[in-house]
């Protein structure tokens, strides 16, 4: 072959190659070609709208803190970070950077190197914790001889929320019995809190349907509804605009949206939705993606899902009827409509399920049923000026990584702190969906009530605050 | 907070501000390194023992309508006057690089709050030697030059000692009001 045609081949490959990667990356919707790897279970539904983390082509490291920060930062605020990246900004920890930049959060958790990956995403070995403790039984003997890949996986400490495992908070609720005597989940805000343009009395009839001829069950599961009570009517969902949504007649056909979308829920229910958006439910249809992703189906997970429901697209609809709304089939039917892992097909065998039946039934008081949603969509108290609302976490897996973040929003409603941990410490416990008891006692509580006692027996004084 | 107190935060944030801005700026003609850290600590100073004085101890021990503790948020209480500082600090760390500062002791309720470099062990040691004095030095670390300065960190209050004393996690229980009981480091940064 010449000269000549070697280079003509080499030019035509590297113009056909160039402008095929060109247009994949400027003017296709499709950029898988660019994913140098599959992404951690906690942003792979999210892959491919890369310039959601990848947010400038020109920026370092601070392109993709800032991206970290942007999703991730207000909950390490609320979880009061252990380790915050100013902790380590301070120059008197540079030497312990050169072992670990922890200023960044890429340096534990690497994204697209699955294999690399362990749990909660870390990307280095376990014993990390030894870059900077390794003097930790100097300080604390009882610790002597523990390994250091032990210290984030034994129930004991987490790298970033400590909320319910700091020394003092295991003293002060470590006797708590098994199972609480009262043991009951924080109750349901009032309807007019939940709905402030609620007006009592004003509960919506039969003939208030403003949609004209309606289907039965539709009319019947509609009146039923929370939206009825609180005076929300078809028009309330069914329109675009707050003026069409506004007017007691029905709805011109062009004011007529058949399909509400998530944006009209979102009008009303503006924390849930946010939650929504911040969990593997909602993730792809968060506003601040940097493209539109189709929503989420089964077939799109990693876990173990019903064959049936594998395209199931997942909106607000998916799981709360749009007509009757019913929560309770939300917290448990519309859960097992497509999970289909051990733990979720273990709960209707559980002991939490018989309370939700029991509470179903009007056997059992209105709180002590534990459904799918008790744990993994708790309700959260918030008390704003004075006024507290009780709100649903729809991102169901803000308490799941590590899981001891369950423990102080929903196991201390009904269980005893050291039980909570020794719980959710077994791996066989998560398997049957906490049928029987757990299998280990976590040393941790044990540890600080005993160290508080050792201390108390030479103080006379109460040691960790300045009474009144 | 009286008017005069407030005038001379004012100034003295003023004053700091002016310092900062004319070693960004590499004026050889500014403030020297050692001026800009004392009105820093002065500021800290000021306000560290406003806060301990004024609200901690007021609140805690004389009117005793409120208790202040480590875990303020879950015991719905006022953060310590050690916390405060810290907030600070690293709020501080989080705006700027210019500056930066530690409250440090060589009884450390919490062992990462330990000196670590050289200059933290000696600077400690020498306001715990030499009451009312100052250290002041420099130092290299991740290699950036620092000059850096350790002020007395002085128990201000009968809340200080008696809180240090009787922590759990206290490598010492001896100490009364008036006592050198850590220190303040600042640092600012030489270039490298």
């Amino acid at each position: 072959m010449s000269k000549r045609a070697v280079w003509l081949i080499w030019v035509t490959g590297v113009l056909v190659l160039s402008g095929y990667y060109s247009f994949r990356l400027f003017a296709s919707e499709d950029q898988e070609a660019f994913v140098i790897g599959p992404a951690t279970h906690g942003h792979h539904q999210i892959e491919l709208a890369c310039a959601t983390c990848h947010t400038s082509a020109f920026g370092g490291g601070e392109v993709l803190q800032q991206a970290c920060v942007n999703c991730h930062g207000k909950e390490l605020q609320a979880a009061d970070d252990s380790h915050p990246k100013a902790k380590f900004t301070d120059p008197r920890n540079a030497d312990r950077l050169e072992h670990l930049d922890a200023r960044q959060c890429v340096a534990c958790h690497r994204e697209h190197q699955l294999e690399q990956t362990g749990a909660m995403g870390v990307t280095l070995p376990q014993d990390f914790c030894f870059l900077c403790h390794q003097d930790i039984a100097e300080d604390r003997p009882s610790h002597q001889g523990m390994a250091f890949d032990t210290c984030a996986s034994a129930g004991c400490h987490n790298y970033h929320d400590n909320q319910a495992l700091y020394e003092d908070f295991l003293t002060k609720h470590g006797q708590e019995p098994d199972i609480k005597a009262l043991a009951r989940i924080v109750q349901r805000s009032d309807i007019a809190l939940k709905h402030p343009h609620h007006q009592p009395g004003k509960a919506l009839r039969a003939a208030d349907a403003n949609a004209g001829a309606l289907e039965d069950t539709v009319l019947a599961d509609w009146l039923s509804s929370a939206h009825a009570q609180a005076g929300v009517n078809c028009s309330g969902c069914h329109t675009a605009t707050p003026a069409a949504s506004a007017k007691a007649s029905p709805p011109s056909p062009q004011d007529w949206v058949d399909k509400p979308s998530i944006a009209i829920c979102q009008g009303c229910h503006g924390e849930e939705t946010a939650t929504f958006y911040q969990g593997k439910h909602g993730m792809r249809l968060a506003p601040n993606l940097s493209r539109t992703l189709t929503p989420m189906t089964p077939s799109l997970g990693r876990l173990t899902f019903n064959p049936d429901a594998a395209h199931r697209e997942l909106t607000c609809a998916s799981c709360h009827d749009p007509h009757s709304v019913d929560v309770r089939e939300a917290a448990v039917d519309s859960c097992l409509g497509c999970h289909a892992d051990t733990h979720s097909l273990a709960y209707q065998n559980s002991p939490h399920f018989q309370l939700w039946q029991a509470e179903l039934a009007g056997t059992a008081a209105p709180g002590s049923g534990v459904s799918c949603a008790t744990c993994h969509m708790p309700r959260e108290s918030h008390t704003t000026s004075g006024m507290q609302r009780v709100l649903v976490n729809h991102n169901q897996n803000a308490n799941l990584r590590p899981n001891e973040k369950m423990i102080r929003g929903v196991c201390q409603n009904c269980h005893g702190l050291t039980f909570a941990i020794d719980a959710l410490a077994d791996p066989h416990l998560l398997q049957t969906n906490f049928t029987g008891r757990p299998a280990h006692h976590i040393d941790s509580v044990d540890m600080a009530i005993r160290r508080l006692r050792e201390s108390n027996a030479t103080e006379t004084a109460s040691p960790e605050h300045i009474q009144p | 907070m009286t008017i005069k107190s407030t005038i001379a935060k004012g100034a003295a944030l003023s004053l700091t501000a002016l310092a900062l801005t004319a070693c960004s700026d590499g004026n050889k003609g500014g403030i020297q390194p050692q001026d800009l850290t004392d009105m820093l600590h002065l500021v800290m100073e000021s306000d560290r023992a406003v806060y301990t004085k004024q609200v901690v101890n007021r609140l805690t021990k004389d009117e005793q309508v409120i208790k202040a503790s480590e875990h303020f948020m879950d015991e719905k209480a006022l953060p310590l006057p050690a916390q405060m500082f810290r907030f600070g600090a690293e709020t501080v760390a989080g705006k700027t690089d210019k500056f930066s500062y530690s409250l440090q002791s060589l009884w450390p309720i919490n062992k990462q709050n330990a000196p670590r470099t050289d200059l933290e062990k000696t600077g400690l040691q020498f306001v715990v030697d030499n009451p009312g004095q100052n250290f002041y030095g420099e130092e290299t670390l991740g290699g950036v030059k620092y000059f850096t300065a350790v002020y007395a960190d002085v128990a201000v209050a009968p809340v200080c000692a008696s809180c240090h004393n009787e922590h759990k996690d206290t490598p010492r229980k001896d100490f009364k009001i008036g006592d050198v009981m850590g220190g303040v480091v600042i640092r600012v940064p030489m270039g490298s």
